[in-house]
């Protein structure tokens, strides 16, 4: 086993923030995709904030779980297209290490900034306020586990030209517990009621998916490499 | 053992175990079924809440349990093809997509039906009828994937990873699904459990159920058969087969 | 290393044959490279120049049979350069599939000056131009401890200067024992070059 795992590791978490640091609207324009979305419900709705809180939990979990499948469905796109993937795959460290850090990466850009922003859409959906601290923990460890089963469909369809409609199909049916679990934790935290037992679940769906989803990402990856 | 796992691996082989097997699978399924059928649709007593409409589990039941199984068959194969490189096992898998894809959907639609005089209404979000949904989409996404690579050998892995994945799923799934549904259950609606069913019902739906598993590997092999005729119509041992 | 590899040499191929779905591209290719050899694989498009260096390296294993024995210490650099348009040229050059993370900015900085890109470390590959990103790609090469490389075209898009360097690179590697196989249409003039034409091996 090569000895520097941890420095590997480190190293490509470094390379992915510092690149995309360099271009920071790709980190806010999913942002501005949550707002947008958000926005469309009042108007489909209405305008009743009673309806509305009742909703709130059901509709900022569902547009987290789309803005999320956008997001990675670019998740190797870039290194695929410019060769870094060829390399990675053949570099003595294992695949899904640099799996993981991709995923990582592209999570503490994507899902946790979201999840940090989130406060902002409860208060436009009248979300009442016990219900925020258990929203942003449901978010950060959910959006994990959307990243994860995202990168797992991307690395299937990173080779194909027409990717992006087929990566939704493969993914969202794979995401409906990390839905169901999130749904079920804020409208627990909203209704007053200690939302402790669904947060329990995400958690363990996202440890077993750190452990799971990169292996499976690389064999995605090395089939992709085929092409 | 070891013998006939290597000769399952060769088309030839197969095709000819495909083709005896099926010679026999294909009556005693029409028999099963048309035994089954007339035993619950005729025989067997009608509920005493639901009345007749209840017959319709002799095919709802019997689709909903040989597609969630089909599932698993396919990863299986999937697993088989990713780890021993048989070729065999992705033509298995490949042919088992759209079976299991069709039962799935019969499940679907039968429940509809059965829902119509049983709630009084065509679709209801019932814990089981959503399951058997996200499992009809588990099933379309790996045929979608399989048609959108171009290199066949390439697609056949990439649906084996994905059906990997989806069998590790499906249990969280299905467990996730029923504490939504418990979560939000409407005071109105009630499934009539099927634990209480008796055993002048129960029997004719074993059979049935039997008669599906039967029905879902001769449509299999069926199925893996024709692939073979594609694929190796050039080749000498298929020729002399058919002639 | 692998068990098809024999001792002293760093590739061998025995009767290797390639499929690209139902295709046949190449049948009963044989090579044994020793130390010290430079190989230049000659084909006309689509014959499996690509394709049988990518198999070599380990990237396709669909369709690939017979026995490829390659040293594990290896580099390969296909068709894409494998640079990050928004990383600077030393961010790039700290990582390579063939090697470890390169902590230590001074063999970078060695490297740049070797293909005339002293003064750009910190400039963002992005800005520079495609020549200069070619140079770039080639840097690793002189960053490389592996023994055998497996280079795919890697005379294109580089000017004349640029061809002179990138040969007595590999004139280089070679005196110091170790060995290249790469692709290319243009006929090249290096010492000791072998040619395998994989026009005969066409299937």
């Amino acid at each position: 086993m090569p000895p520097e795992l941890g420095l590997f590791l480190r190293f490509q978490v470094q390379r992915h923030l510092s690149a995309a640091l360099r271009r920071p609207g790709d980190i806010f324009n999913p942002l501005v995709f949550f707002l947008m979305v958000v926005t469309l419900f009042p108007l489909g709705l209405g305008p009743d904030p009673e309806v509305l809180a009742d909703f709130a939990p059901g509709i900022v979990w569902v547009v987290a779980l789309l803005s999320s499948l956008t997001v990675s469905s670019r998740l190797f796109q870039a290194d695929y297209e410019d060769g870094t993937l060829e390399q990675l795959a053949l570099a003595p460290h294992p695949l899904a290490l640099a799996a993981m850090s991709e995923v990582l990466s592209h999570w503490l850009l994507s899902g946790v900034v979201l999840a940090l922003a989130s406060p902002v859409f409860a208060a436009m959906l009248n979300m009442p306020v016990q219900a925020i601290p258990t929203l942003m923990l449901s978010l950060v460890l959910g959006t994990l586990c959307l990243s994860l089963t995202g990168a797992i469909g991307a690395a299937l369809t990173v080779g194909l030209r027409r990717g992006g409609v087929l990566l939704s199909l493969l993914t969202i049916p794979l995401t409906v517990p990390v839905l169901i679990f999130g749904v079920g934790a804020v409208r627990e935290a909203a209704l007053g009621y200690d939302p402790s037992g669904w947060l329990a679940l995400l958690g363990a769906l996202a440890a077993g998916g750190l452990v799971l989803a990169p292996l499976a990402a690389a064999a995605g990856l090395r089939i992709s490499l085929e092409l | 053992m070891w013998t006939f796992v290597h000769k399952m691996g060769s088309p030839p082989w197969f095709y000819r175990f495909a083709t005896i097997v099926i010679r026999w699978l294909l009556p005693t399924v029409l028999l099963a079924l048309l035994a089954g059928s007339v035993w619950g649709l005729l025989y067997a007593p009608p509920d005493f809440r639901q009345g007749n409409s209840y017959r319709i589990i002799y095919i709802h039941v019997p689709a909903a349990v040989v597609a969630l199984a089909g599932y698993y068959v396919m990863a299986i194969a999937g697993l088989v093809s990713l780890v021993w490189k048989i070729k065999m096992a992705d033509t298995a898998m490949r042919a088992v997509a759209p079976v299991g894809a069709a039962l799935t959907f019969v499940a679907l639609v039968t429940g509809a039906i059965w829902g119509k005089p049983t709630w009084g209404a065509w679709w209801v979000w019932d814990a089981r009828i959503t399951s058997m949904l996200i499992l009809f989409f588990l099933y379309l996404g790996v045929m979608a994937l399989f048609e959108a690579y171009d290199d066949k050998a390439a697609a056949a892995k990439a649906c084996a990873v994905l059906s990997l994945v989806g069998t590790v799923n499906i249990p969280i799934i299905y467990k996730s699904v029923d504490w939504w549904y418990s979560l939000h259950q409407p005071a109105s609606i009630k499934f009539t459990g099927e634990s209480a069913i008796d055993a002048s019902m129960l029997y004719p739906l074993l059979l049935m159920i039997g008669a599906f598993y039967g029905l879902f590997a001769l449509l299999v092999l069926l199925n893996m058969k024709a692939e073979l005729l594609g694929t190796h119509r050039q080749s000498a041992w298929l020729r002399s087969e058919l002639r | 290393m692998t068990p098809a590899l024999r001792q002293g040499s760093l590739l061998t191929l025995a009767d290797v044959s390639l499929e690209r779905g139902a295709r046949r591209l190449l049948q009963g290719v044989t090579l044994e490279v020793g130390s010290a050899e430079l190989w230049q694989l000659v084909g006309s498009n689509g014959s499996g120049k690509t394709s049988l260096l990518r198999a070599i390296a380990g990237l396709a294993r669909l369709g690939v049979r017979g026995a490829i024995g390659r040293s594990d210490s290896f580099l390969y650099q296909g068709h894409l350069p494998g640079l990050k348009p928004l990383l600077t040229c030393r961010e790039n050059l700290r990582w390579h599939g063939s090697g470890r993370v390169y902590t230590e900015m001074q063999r970078i900085d060695e490297a740049l000056a070797a293909v005339g890109l002293a003064g750009y470390e910190d400039s963002v590959v992005m800005q520079l131009s495609a020549g200069q990103q070619r140079r770039v790609g080639l840097a690793r090469l002189w960053l490389s401890d592996a023994a055998l490389w497996l280079l795919d075209e890697p005379f294109t898009a580089i000017d004349l200067k640029g061809t002179a360097l990138l040969e007595s690179r590999l004139q280089a590697h070679c005196s110091a024992g170790g060995s290249v196989v790469f692709t290319s249409h243009q006929p090249t003039a290096m010492d000791g070059l072998q040619v395998l034409d994989l026009n005969q091996y066409a299937a």
